[in-house]
């Protein structure tokens, strides 16, 4: 069974080191990429080139994004009875107190930031990897019909 | 700025649990996986309640920065905790985790609708249960970053 996380992210080179990570960390996963805030929402609700996106288990979000920041997104997706349920990890450069504050009154299920170091990196997504995607119970996936 | 000083050196954590043995595992676990770590326990609803809104009141060092939360409860059922701290603007920032033994889906998707931050099933195993607490305090005591003990101005 293929694990779906959703990514959103705007820099390639951080897609990139995800992917490397999370590829090294669990072959299961599927890691879809939204590059801003406008994509990341159609993938969710399925509109238009993402009609057939399957439903994440898991969403990554970076805060600072193009065209609809990470805070909006994150809004969006705890306000939409259907999307909430989706446990959502703030993934961020910023270790402002302000953001992080910000981002769990917004019901973010997490907050990290991103390491510089490489090998720091690969560390975290590892920790993402066994903790959400290992022991945490998810909410089944849920097909509207 | 004592505040995080405090919360830097000793993570506080608050287990809402009934179980006396399960709150002995969960002590012994936390001792091997970071002893650093200082754990309160209340052991039904009402006593989390009336512990996190004294924290809250008071604005100690004490608030908890993580919270373990039972869903089967004497008094005030781990459900009602959750909303209860979710719906309070004083607390809803602090990361409450499910640990339960429930495994089904309704208390899942309950538990989720209700803002936990994660679902965790408690293993029967020993070995196991050690794992389980060493990756909450890897991930949420050492990577996650943690809202501070002030309240949002």
């Amino acid at each position: 069974m293929p694990i779906e996380v959703l990514l959103v992210e705007d820099s390639p080179g951080d897609v990139r080191l995800t992917q490397e990570a999370f590829r090294d960390a669990n072959k299961a996963i599927h890691l879809h990429v939204a590059a801003d805030g406008v994509e990341a929402m159609a993938f969710l609700r399925r509109e238009g080139i993402h009609a057939q996106a399957p439903r994440p288990e898991l969403i990554l979000l970076d805060l600072n994004l193009p065209k609809m920041d990470g805070r909006e997104v994150l809004a969006h997706i705890k306000e939409d009875s259907n999307l909430k349920t989706i446990p959502t990890v703030i993934l961020t450069t910023s270790e402002a107190e302000v953001d992080i504050v910000k981002s769990y009154q917004l019901q973010a299920n997490c907050y990290l930031t991103k390491p510089v170091q490489l090998d720091a990196f690969e560390a975290l997504v590892k920790s993402i990897n066994d903790f959400w995607l290992t022991k945490v119970k998810l909410p089944q996936q849920r097909q509207n019909g | 700025m004592n505040g995080i000083e405090v919360r830097d050196g000793h993570p506080q954590v608050l287990l809402v649990e009934d179980d006396p043995g399960d709150v002995r595992l969960t002590q012994e676990a936390f001792h091997q996986a970071n002893p650093s770590v200082q754990l309160h326990v209340a052991s039904d609803g009402v006593e989390a309640m009336a512990y996190l809104r004294q924290q809250a009141v008071q604005g100690t060092a004490l608030r908890p920065d993580l919270i373990l939360l039972d869903l089967n409860l004497p008094k005030m059922d781990g459900r009602q905790v959750l909303a209860s701290i979710k719906e309070d603007a004083g607390l809803k920032t602090i990361p409450t985790i499910i640990l339960t033994t429930s495994e089904a889906e309704a208390d899942i998707a309950k538990g989720y609708l209700l803002q936990a931050n994660c679902y965790l099933c408690k293993p029967v195993q020993l070995d196991a249960f050690e794992i389980l607490i060493k990756s909450v305090s890897d991930l949420w005591l050492s990577n996650a970053k943690l809202s501070q003990k002030r309240l949002v101005e």
